[in-house]
């Protein structure tokens, strides 16, 4: 009784504090990660490593607050209004990611101390510094977009996402990597320069920038000027290739496969979340649904595409980290069900709210979980690289013998990818299946259905190959560290419990979607 | 009045088809020095356009930055490249269908542009108004200023933070051997006299045009980017000329240098909470005095992180193999095929 008390004061001076705490989410990452770069040395990993529970907190403050005050929470930065100023904005979706995004970064944090630590006798030696402060690069950028409710601030704030990224990617200095991430860095620039391209035509069409006054035009806009389709056709198609959507994907496997395995974990559960996250925006709070509602099939489409192409790429896979980076272009797929699904409950004839809100339920629980299992899963096939020496799926044998807590989080992590009961991925799918019904569009149900048996076959096929040999299990070339396996392991029962709350507890996602689009 | 507009269009329609012309130059042209001097004087014609279209604070960053500085850094990395690294004039069917594709996507999203940019409301919308009316509360007089450090000070801020980790980015290409020493890429083994002579005239008159850029920038066309690219530049020649060496890339007072800009408007951007009640305020009386601080410490942090941007990655000391350029590129070769038995 006392805690409640307690606690529901807390909640209550979080709603007071609001926009401050929107400043603090903001400027936390990026006030730690100059100090990080200034002082260098053990100083990185030192300063990074005491942010990240203090982001945490943030996070969850803001996530309380949303929830609490039952209202998105905005703030005018300098004092200036938009459209001359700029604003932040949380509403129940940055909530969600802004929480995920912390919870992912403590884990990624605390199990890359193990690698990424200044050898004894040197002040300072490369990846250590660069992994640090990169990783804080990301956290400010991502924390930037959930954020951000300007078209040239979320440009901005993509950028920060994509050079902290890309040199992730090529952490290790081998040549097939430096490849990779040249290829992901043309891909994100190609994105970005349309991203920015159909921004300066949404100023010219309504001289602002705002989401939240675009919207206001553009409600009232028929027919929509053709400015706006093309801002919107160029905007979509930029941050679909930095969120690496079939057939824009080839940049993605062998990038996320090639990075550090904390840098893996951080690409392929956060990175691409973030340009997802501006669609999303883009879709469901600024454009109307006479442009969104016919073309959303489209994206969904892709996304079934991407389901079936993934996922038989998956299967084909020699390394465990390529099967993995495969997984991610699958799983990828299915967050663009939502659009379809959400869109259509709104032309229901009695109105459809509560089908919506289950349809983005669905689809953020999704998303959520597959950053949570896909980190997991990164990083326990990095430790099992690392023991082994090589990540070969079926040369695998006797290393659940060998490693039995690290395969052990790969298999629970695995249970959420395909959808398995009890599970995040479980319950996201059974959400998303509802709304497919309830719209009448069975056959994005039955793409659902086809993703969960592929995952389910290629990680069997991985599971399968790593309890055999159970008789011999191979000698290792390093133990993982225990902390850096319970990390792992936190993150995949994470994705598990997911599908065990209460589903009371998803309300803090549909905060603020009122009288918005597919919100009748 | 009927006589200049006309003669007004005549020009504008010449600088046009100039730049146009200049553009498909450098796409088709084979060898790589001749496209990157293309590239560079495409950036002046489009600084000049910015001129006619009265952006002259558009125009300067464009020359500096676009121009300039990008057109050093392909000069660069040309160098890094093979002598006759030309593509092959006659490539093969599916590279022929490619090109193709691409142009005749390029093509499409240039039409449809065209057609949707004609169609844009006139008088176009815009907040130049409101920018204007609000600026005496900054003390500023120039409204580009304004929006840069008071209206969306935040894109700004990042901005800041973006060259920082653009900074980081190109380091983590250095050998891990080579982490502490300094960038190499700009080292010349025997400067000519001509260019010592250069390096030691230009930069006390490169330096006050970039401090001017960044004083004026208050009022008149400039700026920290513009005014830091200057300072930048003058840097550049200095080190290319070998009159100093470039820093190492560990010194804690690079580093510091590196971060003042950034940090210091996030200081003064947080005390805004305080004194002005919002994150990046400005209280009424100071707001001139802590922008014109904020603006100097970016010029200093833009001029060091541009500079070392052109520098290269950390590299070995020097010795009898490396040339100009490629010194950062071969150390990082060697390194690879040293790392895979890691």
């Amino acid at each position: 009784m006392q805690t409640a008390v307690i606690l529901s004061d807390l909640a209550a001076a979080a709603v007071a504090h609001g926009g401050d705490l929107l400043v603090l989410a903001l400027a936390l990452p990026a006030l730690a990660l100059l100090p990080a770069f200034a002082l260098g040395g053990r100083w990185a990993g030192r300063i990074a490593l005491l942010t990240l529970p203090l982001g945490l907190g943030v996070a969850v403050a803001i996530a309380a607050a949303v929830r609490h005050g039952g209202a998105p929470i905005a703030y005018h930065l300098g004092g200036w209004a938009p459209p001359l100023g700029v604003a932040l904005r949380a509403d129940g979706l940055s909530a969600t990611l802004l929480l995920t995004t912390a919870v992912v970064l403590c884990a990624v944090g605390l199990f890359a101390r193990a690698d990424f630590k200044v050898p004894a006798g040197s002040r300072e030696t490369r990846s250590p510094l660069v992994f640090w402060t990169l990783l804080l690069g990301v956290w400010t950028g991502l924390n930037g977009v959930f954020l951000g409710q300007d078209l040239f601030s979320l440009y901005v704030a993509l950028e920060l996402v994509s050079f902290s990224a890309v040199p992730l990617v090529c952490l290790s200095g081998r040549p097939e990597t430096l490849a990779a991430a040249l290829r992901y860095l043309l891909f994100a620039l190609f994105g970005a320069v349309l991203f920015v391209l159909a921004a300066a035509l949404f100023y010219g069409t309504y001289g602002t920038l705002d989401i939240g006054l675009l919207a206001r035009h553009l409600a009232g806009a028929d027919p929509v000027p053709p400015a706006v389709l093309a801002a919107a056709v160029l905007m979509t198609l930029g941050l679909l290739a930095k969120t690496a959507l079939f057939p824009l994907q080839v940049w993605l496997p062998p990038a996320h496969a090639g990075a550090p395995a904390a840098g893996s974990a951080v690409l392929s559960a956060l990175v691409v979340k973030a340009s997802f996250f501006v669609i999303l925006r883009l879709w469901f709070d600024c454009l109307p649904a006479a442009v969104t509602q016919p073309a959303a099939p489209v994206l969904a489409g892709l996304g079934v595409a991407a389901i079936l192409f993934g996922g038989v790429q998956a299967l084909r896979q020699v390394r465990l980290k390529m099967l993995v980076a495969y997984s991610t272009v699958a799983q990828i797929g299915y967050l663009f069900l939502v659009f379809p699904l959400a869109l259509g409950a709104a032309a229901l004839p009695a109105g459809g709210a509560a089908q919506a809100a289950g349809a983005l339920t669905g689809g953020m629980l999704q998303l959520v979980s597959h950053a949570l299992a896909k980190a997991a899963m990164f990083m326990a096939a990095g430790l099992i690289a690392a023991a082994l020496g090589h990540d070969r799926i079926r040369e695998l044998g006797g290393s659940a013998r060998a490693l039995p807590l690290t395969v052990f989080a790969f298999a629970l992590a695995g249970l959420s990818l395909a959808g398995l009961q009890p599970s995040g991925g479980y319950v996201a799918k059974s959400l998303l299946t509802a709304a497919a019904e309830a719209t009448g569009q069975w056959w994005w149900a039955l793409a659902l259905q086809a993703g969960g048996v592929l995952t389910g076959a290629y990680l069997l096929w991985v599971l399968f190959n790593a309890l055999a040999g159970f008789r011999a299990p191979p000698t290792l070339l390093k133990r993982p560290r225990r902390y850096q396996e319970l990390a792992v392991l936190a993150l995949a029962l994470g994705a598990l419990v997911l599908g065990l709350v209460p589903a009371s507890s998803f309300e803090l996602v549909t905060v603020g979607r009122a009288g918005l689009v597919g919100f009748p | 009045m009927s006589m200049s507009m006309s003669l007004g269009l005549v020009a504008d329609s010449f600088l046009a088809l100039l730049i146009l012309g200049l553009a498909v130059w450098t796409i088709a042209v084979r060898g790589t020095y001749a496209a990157v001097v293309g590239f560079v004087a495409y950036g002046l014609l489009v600084a000049l356009v910015w001129v006619r279209l009265a952006a002259v604070d558009v125009a300067l960053t464009e020359a500096a930055l676009g121009s300039g500085l990008m057109g050093l850094l392909l000069l660069r990395a040309a160098a890094c490249l093979p002598r006759d690294a030309a593509v092959p004039a006659s490539g093969r069917v599916g590279r022929v269908a490619l090109r193709v594709v691409v142009g005749v996507l390029c093509a499409g999203l240039t039409a449809v542009l065209a057609a949707v940019v004609l169609q844009l409301p006139e008088p176009a919308p815009s907040l130049a108004a409101a920018a204007a009316q609000v600026l005496p509360t900054t003390g500023l007089g120039n409204p580009v200023t304004g929006v840069l450090i008071a209206y969306r000070a935040i894109d700004t801020l990042l901005e800041a933070v973006v060259l920082v980790l653009a900074l980081i980015g190109l380091w983590s290409l250095a050998a891990d051997g080579a982490w502490g020493g300094r960038p190499g890429a700009l080292r010349t083994r025997e400067p000519g006299a001509a260019l010592v002579l250069l390096a030691q005239l230009l930069p006390p008159v490169g330096i006050l045009v970039g401090i001017h850029l960044f004083w004026t920038g208050a009022n008149h066309p400039g700026g920290a980017f513009q005014g830091g690219a200057v300072l930048a530049a003058m840097w550049a020649i200095v080190l290319v000329a070998g009159l100093a060496a470039a820093p190492r890339v560990d010194g804690r007072r690079l580093r510091l240098v590196l971060v003042v800009g950034p940090a210091l408007f996030f200081a003064i951007g947080l005390a805004g909470i305080w004194w002005a009640d919002a994150f990046l305020g400005y209280p009424a009386d100071w707001a001139k005095p802590l922008i014109l601080v904020i603006e100097a410490a970016l010029t200093l942090s833009i001029a060091a992180a541009l500079g070392l941007l052109l520098a290269g990655p950390p590299a070995a000391e020097p010795g009898p193999g490396p040339v100009v350029g490629a010194a950062g590129q071969l150390s990082w070769k060697e390194q690879s095929s040293t790392d895979e038995h890691r």
